[in-house]
C-alpha cells in the first residue's frame, strides 16, 4: 500500500505544473473559451515537444512508454490549471482506443502522428438522446462495394472540428442483443458528407454537432473489428472516465486553493473572513472532498493501470469525484462572494468545468447504478 | 387560519393573470432567461426594450406598480396580499416591471422620508417615470456594509461625494442611484451613514460594465468624482441611513420571483415527459422533492404579504423566506442539469436548445442568489442572533 | 503509487481471520453488545477476551517488544484493526483507550519505570484506562479545565469533577488530566497523571445513556492523594501530551471495515426481503442510495489507509486524522439512516421483539452514532483543526 508518487512522478507532476502556469494562464484559457478552434498551436506544440502527448504510448510507436498512472497524473495537472483544447481526446479517447484495439498497421500510422502532436482526434459516440447504453447507438454503416456507408447524427461530440479523424461508433447489424452490432470507424473528418457544428455550452468546451450525411469509409478503417465496437468503447470508457476524474481532481484542488487563499486575506468585520466559523467548515468540507477524490480515482487509475478488474473503482471514483467537484466549486463561489460572479475571475471556470466533468460518461447516478450492479443488487 | 383567497384576491387575480397573457409582448415569458432567485438575468437590468418599456407604462397606468401605497402619493391603496398576488402573477410570466424604485426605494420613503420626499419622489415613481439602481456595496464593503466609504462632505446646500460603488446592478439603465455615503467619519460605522437620492446625469459619475457569468451586462463599477448633490435628497435625517438601509434590504428580500420557480419546474416536468424519462424514479424523486419545496416556499411567501397587512414589519421572516428562496434556485438549477445530462449544458445561444438553455444558465445564476443581497451565510447569521437571541460572533 | 497489500500482509490478514472465528465466544456474538451498549457480563467477556488477544501480542501489537508488544507494521496494525471491526470482536473504543490514545502518551513521556509497568499491564490485557478529560465546564473547551492537582510533600492532591468519562465504573486507572498551575495560560498549566481507581476519594457516579445502558459516569475526586510519580511527563506539559494522544485518538482506522459489514447487512436485508413480489432492492431509489454508501465507505478507507501510511512512512498526519474522524462519523450517520429507511416500521422495534431484524443492530446505530460526531472531538471541532492546522487559516478572534 503506498499512496506516495516516485521521484519521476513528482517531477513530472511539479514541472507540469510549472510550465502550464507560465504558459496557459487564465488570459489565454478565457482567449481559448471564447475562440472558435478552443486551443493554441503554440501551446499544443510546446506541450508535444515536452513529450505530454506520447506520454502513455509505447516508445516503439514514438511514444514515452509511461503507463496509465502518469497520464493520471498529468491530467491533474492539466486539470489544476485548466487546459483548453484536444488533449483529452486526441491521447485519451482516440489514441488509447487506438492503443488498445488497433492493428499493427494502424497503430503505425496513427500513434506516432498523436504522439508528436501532429494528429487530433475525437470520438463520435454520443447521439442526441445522450444516453451511454448501447441500444441508443442509431447511426448506422452499411457495407457497400468493399466499404461502408456511414448515416446518423452525433451531438455532444468533443473537439470534432478541429479533429482530423473521427472514431464513430456507428451500428453495423440488428443483433439479437444492441451491444453484438457496433463497430468503430476511424473516419476522415475532411471526408464528403461530413458536417460538424460548434455547439455552445455551458464549459464552452468545444462540444460537437456532427452529422453523417453518406460518409464513405474504407473497411481498412475499422479499430478493433466488425461488430466488436462497443468492447472496444467499453474498455475505453473506462480509461476516459478515470482520466476525467484524475483532472477533475486537480479542477477540485485549485478551487480549495484559491478558496482558501482568498478567505486569508479578504477582511470583512475588521479580521479575515477566514476566521469565521462558518467559512472554515466549508473548507473542511472542502478538504474531504478533494482528499477522498484523489484517493478513489488514484485506486481505480492503478487498477486499470496494473491490468486489473476495475468496473467497481471506476464507478465509485466517478460517482465521488463528479459531485465532490461540483460541491467544492459551489462552496468556493460562496466563500468569494459577489466578485466570483463575474466573467473577470476564475472560480467559474472551475464551476462550469466541473458541471461539464460530472455529466460525461454519466453522471454519479449512472455511476451508482453501476456500483449497485457489482454489488449484485 | 385560512388558505384561500377572498372573493376580492381571487378576482383580482384573474384580472392581473388575464392581463398579463394579453399584454405581454408575444413569446416573453417563453423568450426570458431569468433565472429563479438570480440577480444576473433580471429583465431590463441589462437593457430596456421597447416593448418592455411600453409594458411598464402599462402596469404604471393601472395604478399596479405602486398597487399598496395610499392613494395621495400615486399608489393603488390596496393590501399587502394584492401586491403579492400580483408578484406571483408578474413573475410567473416572467415578466418585466416593477423595479428597484418601486420595490425597495419607494417603500422605504413611504415609512421614513419626509412629506417632502414622499410628494417628490413616490408619484413619479408610481407612473414609471424614474428608475433607481441601488448604491450600495464597495470593493471593502460588501457583507461588512457598514465598512462603506464613499463620501458626502456638506458645502452650503449640497453634498459633495467621493467614492466608488461595486455591483450596481442596473445602474447603466437607471436615472436615480438609491445610495449609502459616510456623512460622519468621526460617528461609530453604524451611524455615521446617510441614504441619498443621487441623479445619474450628475457630473463626475462613470460608469464601468462588468459582465457577470452568465454573460450578462448587469453590473457595474461607478466612480464617482466630486459629484454634487443637493442636501434635499437626503432620504429621512442625516445620519440614520444605516437603519433605513436595513429596511430597505428587508424589502429587497421579499422580492422573490416565486411565480417563476413554479413556471421553471412546470417546463422543466414538460421537457422531461418530452423526452421519455417520467418512468425513470429518480427523476421522479428529484422533481417531487423540488415541488414540496416550491410549495414550502409559496408559504412563506403569503406568509409575509400576511404580516405585512397585519402592519406587522417581516425582518427575521425576510431573511429565512430569502435562504429558503436562494436554495431553491441553486437545487432548482442543479437538478435541471442533473435531470438533462448534457442537453442542460446547451447555451442558449443554440438555437433548439431544449429548456430554452435555462438549465445552463440558471446553474451559472443561482450562485448570485446565494450571495447577492445579502448571502446567505449572513442570513443565517441574522435568523440565529436576531430570531433566536443567540449572540453575535 | 499502489493500493494493494502485500502477500505477507494478506497471509496476515488471513491468519487473523482464523484466529477470531475460533476465538470469539458464541456467547460475546449472541449479546452482540455494540458501541455504548456494555453490560456487566459484555464486559467480562471483553477482558476475557483481551486477555488473549494480549497473549498473542495483538492487543498492543505497536508496543516495543520489551513491553509486550510485537513492533507491528502500521500497514498489519491497520489490518488488524480491519479485521477487528469487521469481526465485531470485543475490541472497541474501550479498548482504544487504553491502549493507543493513554499507553502512546506514555510511551512518548513516561519515564522507564511508567513504561515498564502500565505498559505491559495495558499490552497483556491486565489492566484498563477511562479518561478524565471533560468537566461539566470543559467540553470543547478542554484547556479550561478545572480539576487541581496540588503538590504536598511526596503527594498529589486532586480536587476536583470530570464527566462522560467512560468505563470509569469498570476501570484500574484513570487517564487524568488536571491543573497544576492556574496562573498561566490556561493550555500552559495542565498536567497528565495515572490515577489508581481504588486511591479513596474517588467516587464514580452513573450516567444513563440513550441507549438505557450505563457506560458514562460522573467522576468526583475530593482529596485523592496519589504519589509523586503519578504525574506522567513534565508537569505542565499535559496539554501539548493529551494533544498528541487525541491524534491517536482521532485515527480509528477500522472503522470502514465495521461499516462494510453493517452495509453488507443491509444488502442482503434488500436482496433477500419481498414486498409485492418484488426485491427490496429493486427500487431504483434504494438502489441509488445503497450504492451512495458504497462510494463514500470506499472514500472512507482510502482515508483511513492514508493515515496508516503515512505513519509507516513516519509522516506525522496533522489534519488528516481529524478529516477521517468527522467523515467516519457522518457515514455512520447516513447508514444508519439509510438502515431506517430500508427497515420501515421494523426499524423501530427493539431486539427483544421476536420481530426485530438483525437484533436490532440498525435502531441501536441510529441511537449511538449520534455520539460519534460527539465524542473526542465534536465535528465541529474536527473540522476547525482540518481548517487551521491544515490550511493554515486564522484563529477565530
Amino acid at each position: 500500500m503506498d499512496f506516495g508518487l516516485s521521484e519521476e512522478q513528482e517531477l513530472l507532476k511539479n514541472s507540469a505544473r510549472d510550465f502550464l502556469q507560465k504558459e496557459c494562464p487564465k488570459q489565454l484559457v478565457r482567449q481559448l473559451d471564447e475562440s472558435k478552434d478552443g486551443y493554441s498551436p503554440e501551446l499544443w506544440r510546446k506541450m508535444a515537444e515536452l513529450g505530454w502527448m506520447g506520454l502513455p504510448f509505447p516508445e516503439k510507436y514514438g511514444g514515452g512508454g509511461g503507463s496509465f498512472m502518469d497520464l493520471a497524473i498529468l491530467l491533474e495537472a492539466m486539470g489544476y490549471n485548466i487546459v483548453p483544447g484536444p488533449f483529452y481526446s486526441t491521447v485519451v479517447l482516440g489514441g488509447l482506443a487506438i492503443l488498445s484495439a488497433g492493428s499493427e498497421e494502424q497503430k503505425k500510422e496513427l500513434l506516432p502522428k498523436v504522439s508528436s502532436g501532429n494528429l487530433r482526434l475525437a470520438l463520435a459516440l454520443t447521439e442526441p438522446s445522450a444516453r451511454y447504453e448501447a441500444a441508443y447507438i442509431e447511426t448506422a454503416a452499411k457495407a457497400h462495394n468493399g466499404n461502408y456507408v456511414i448515416n446518423g447524427a452525433k451531438l455532444f461530440v468533443l473537439d470534432a472540428h478541429i479533429a482530423d479523424f473521427l472514431l464513430c461508433v456507428a451500428r453495423t447489424r440488428a443483433a439479437d442483443k444492441p451491444e453484438n452490432g457496433i463497430t468503430v470507424f476511424l473516419v476522415d473528418s475532411k471526408s464528403p458528407g461530413v458536417k460538424c457544428t460548434l455547439l455552445k455550452t455551458l464549459a464552452r468546451d468545444k462540444q460537437c454537432e456532427v452529422i453523417f450525411d453518406n460518409v464513405v469509409v474504407p473497411k481498412e478503417n475499422i479499430l478493433g473489428g466488425l461488430n466488436r465496437g462497443w468492447q472496444v468503447i467499453q474498455d475505453l470508457l473506462q480509461k476516459a472516465t478515470v482520466a476525467k476524474c484524475a483532472e477533475m481532481v486537480g479542477g477540485a484542488q485549485a478551487a480549495l486553493d484559491m478558496a482558501v487563499a482568498y478567505a486569508k486575506e479578504r477582511v470583512q468585520f475588521n479580521r479575515p473572513i477566514g476566521s469565521f466559523q462558518a467559512i472554515q467548515h466549508y473548507c473542511a468540507n472542502m478538504v474531504s472532498d478533494v482528499d477522498g477524490s484523489r484517493f478513489v480515482t488514484y485506486k481505480a487509475a492503478w487498477r486499470v493501470s496494473e491490468g486489473l478488474p476495475a468496473t467497481f473503482d471506476v464507478a465509485v471514483a466517478k460517482a465521488w469525484t463528479g459531485a465532490a467537484y461540483c460541491r467544492v466549486t459551489l462552496l468556493g463561489h460562496q466563500i468569494f462572494g459577489a466578485v466570483g460572479f463575474t466573467m473577470d475571475h476564475d472560480m467559474h471556470l472551475y464551476y462550469r468545468r466541473a458541471k461539464a466533468g460530472d455529466i460525461l460518461f454519466g453522471d454519479s447516478a449512472f455511476q451508482r447504478a453501476i456500483v449497485a450492479r457489482e454489488l449484485g443488487l | 387560519m385560512d388558505f384561500r383567497f377572498s372573493k376580492q384576491e381571487q378576482a383580482f387575480y384573474e384580472e392581473v393573470d388575464e392581463f398579463l397573457t394579453k399584454e405581454l409582448p408575444e413569446r416573453w415569458s417563453e423568450e426570458c432567461l431569468y433565472w429563479p432567485g438570480g440577480y444576473g438575468t433580471i429583465p431590463d437590468f441589462e437593457g430596456l426594450s421597447p416593448e418592455a418599456e411600453q409594458f411598464r407604462h402599462k402596469l404604471a397606468d393601472r395604478g399596479w406598480l405602486a398597487l399598496t401605497w395610499p392613494k395621495e402619493y400615486g399608489g393603488g391603496g390596496r393590501s399587502h396580499m394584492e401586491q403579492a398576488i400580483f408578484q406571483e402573477r408578474l413573475s410567473y410570466y416572467r415578466a418585466p416591471g416593477p423595479g428597484v424604485a418601486t420595490l425597495i426605494a419607494g417603500p422605504t420613503i413611504l415609512q421614513f422620508g419626509s412629506e417632502e420626499t414622499k410628494r417628490e419622489w413616490l408619484p413619479r415613481i408610481a407612473k414609471a417615470e424614474v428608475r433607481f439602481w441601488l448604491a450600495y456595496s464597495e470593493p471593502n464593503a460588501g457583507s461588512d456594509l457598514a465598512a462603506i466609504q464613499t463620501s458626502a462632505v456638506e458645502d452650503g446646500e449640497y453634498l459633495i461625494v467621493n467614492g466608488q460603488k461595486s455591483w450596481s446592478s442596473g445602474a447603466h439603465v437607471s436615472d436615480y442611484a438609491w445610495m449609502l455615503v459616510r456623512t460622519n467619519p468621526s460617528a461609530p460605522a453604524h451611524k455615521g451613514i446617510s441614504l441619498v437620492i443621487l441623479d445619474n446625469r450628475s457630473p463626475g459619475i462613470s460608469i464601468r460594465p462588468l459582465i457577470n457569468i452568465c454573460g450578462f451586462h448587469s453590473f457595474n463599477e461607478v466612480f464617482f468624482d466630486n459629484v454634487r448633490v443637493p442636501k434635499r435628497n437626503i432620504v429621512g435625517q442625516r445620519d440614520r441611513g444605516w437603519y433605513y438601509a436595513m429596511a430597505a434590504l428587508d424589502y429587497e428580500r421579499l422580492v422573490v420571483p416565486i411565480g417563476n420557480f413554479k413556471r421553471t419546474l412546470e417546463e422543466l416536468v414538460q421537457w422531461v415527459k418530452k423526452e421519455g424519462l417520467s418512468q425513470d424514479i429518480l427523476v421522479k424523486d428529484r422533481l417531487a422533492e423540488l415541488a414540496i419545496e416550491i410549495q414550502i416556499a409559496y408559504m412563506f411567501f403569503w406568509q409575509t404579504a400576511c404580516m405585512l397587512d397585519k402592519g406587522l414589519l417581516p425582518n427575521i421572516e425576510a431573511s429565512v423566506f430569502k435562504l429558503v428562496a436562494a436554495e431553491l434556485s441553486r437545487k432548482l438549477a442543479h437538478t435541471a442539469v442533473t435531470v438533462m445530462g448534457h442537453h442542460g449544458e446547451l447555451h442558449p445561444d443554440v438555437q433548439w436548445a431544449p429548456f430554452r438553455g435555462r438549465a445552463c444558465i440558471g446553474y451559472l445564476d443561482c450562485i448570485s442568489a446565494l450571495v447577492g443581497a445579502g448571502s446567505s451565510e449572513i442570513q443565517r447569521n441574522i435568523i440565529a442572533a436576531r430570531g433566536l437571541g443567540l449572540p453575535w460572533a | 503509487m499502489e493500493f494493494a497489500f502485500t502477500k505477507e500482509e494478506e497471509s496476515f490478514r488471513e491468519e487473523v481471520r482464523n484466529w477470531l472465528r475460533e476465538n470469539i465466544s458464541p456467547r460475546w456474538s449472541e449479546i452482540d453488545a455494540g458501541l455504548w451498549e456494555e453490560t456487566e457480563e459484555s464486559w467480562s467477556l471483553l477482558r476475557q477476551f483481551q486477555r488473549k488477544l494480549g497473549q498473542k501480542g495483538w492487543l498492543a501489537p505497536a508496543y516495543p517488544k520489551e513491553y509486550g508488544g510485537l513492533e507491528m507494521s502500521h500497514l498489519k496494525r491497520l489490518i488488524l484493526s480491519e479485521e477487528l471491526a469487521y469481526h465485531r470482536a470485543p475490541f472497541g473504543i474501550e479498548t482504544e483507550i487504553s491502549v493507543n490514545w493513554v499507553g502512546g502518551a506514555i510511551l512518548l513521556f513516561g519515564d522507564e519505570k511508567q513504561k515498564k509497568k502500565y505498559l505491559t499491564e495495558v499490552a497483556k490485557g491486565e489492566s484498563c484506562f477511562c479518561l478524565g478529560y471533560s468537566e461539566p465546564n470543559s467540553g470543547s473547551d478542554l484547556a479550561s479545565i478545572q480539576t487541581r492537582a496540588v503538590e504536598d510533600g511526596d503527594s498529589w492532591v486532586i480536587n476536583g469533577q470530570k464527566t462522560w468519562c467512560s468505563f470509569a465504573h469498570y476501570a484500574d486507572y484513570c487517564w487524568l488530566g488536571a491543573r497544576t498551575d492556574p496562573n498561566v495560560p490556561k493550555h500552559k498549566g495542565i498536567s497528565m497523571f495515572v490515577i489508581d481507581m481504588k486511591t479513596p476519594g474517588i467516587t464514580v457516579r452513573p450516567l444513563i445513556n440513550i441507549l438505557g445502558r450505563h457506560s458514562f459516569n460522573e467522576v468526583f475526586f475530593d482529596d485523592v492523594r496519589v504519589p509523586r510519580d503519578a504525574l506522567i511527563g513534565q508537569k505542565n506539559n499535559g496539554w501539548y501530551q493529551l494533544v498528541m494522544a487525541l491524534d491517536f485518538e482521532r485515527s480509528l482506522i477500522g472503522t470502514a471495515a465495521a461499516n462494510q459489514r453493517l452495509i453488507e447487512e443491509l444488502l442482503q436485508y434488500a436482496k433477500e426481503t419481498k414486498i409485492d413480489g418484488k426485491r427490496l432492492s429493486d427500487a431504483p431509489l434504494l438502489k441509488d442510495e445503497l450504492a451512495e454508501l458504497v462510494v463514500e465507505n470506499e472514500v472512507l478507507r482510502m482515508m483511513c489507509y492514508r493515515i496508516a501510511w503515512m505513519y509507516s512512512k513516519n509522516l506525522h498526519p496533522s489534519y488528516e486524522s481529524s478529516m477521517s474522524l468527522l467523515f467516519s462519523s457522518e457515514l455512520l450517520r447516513r447508514i444508519a439512516n439509510v438502515g431506517m429507511r430500508v427497515l420501515g416500521h421494523y426499524g423501530e422495534l427493539d431486539r427483544d421483539s421476536k420481530w426485530a431484524v438483525f437484533k436490532a443492530r440498525i435502531l441501536r446505530t441510529y441511537l449511538s452514532c449520534i455520539s460519534i460526531g460527539v465524542g473526542g472531538g465534536t465535528n465541529e471541532i474536527q473540522r476547525n483543526i482540518v481548517a487551521m492546522r491544515g490550511l493554515g487559516l486564522p484563529r477565530q478572534q
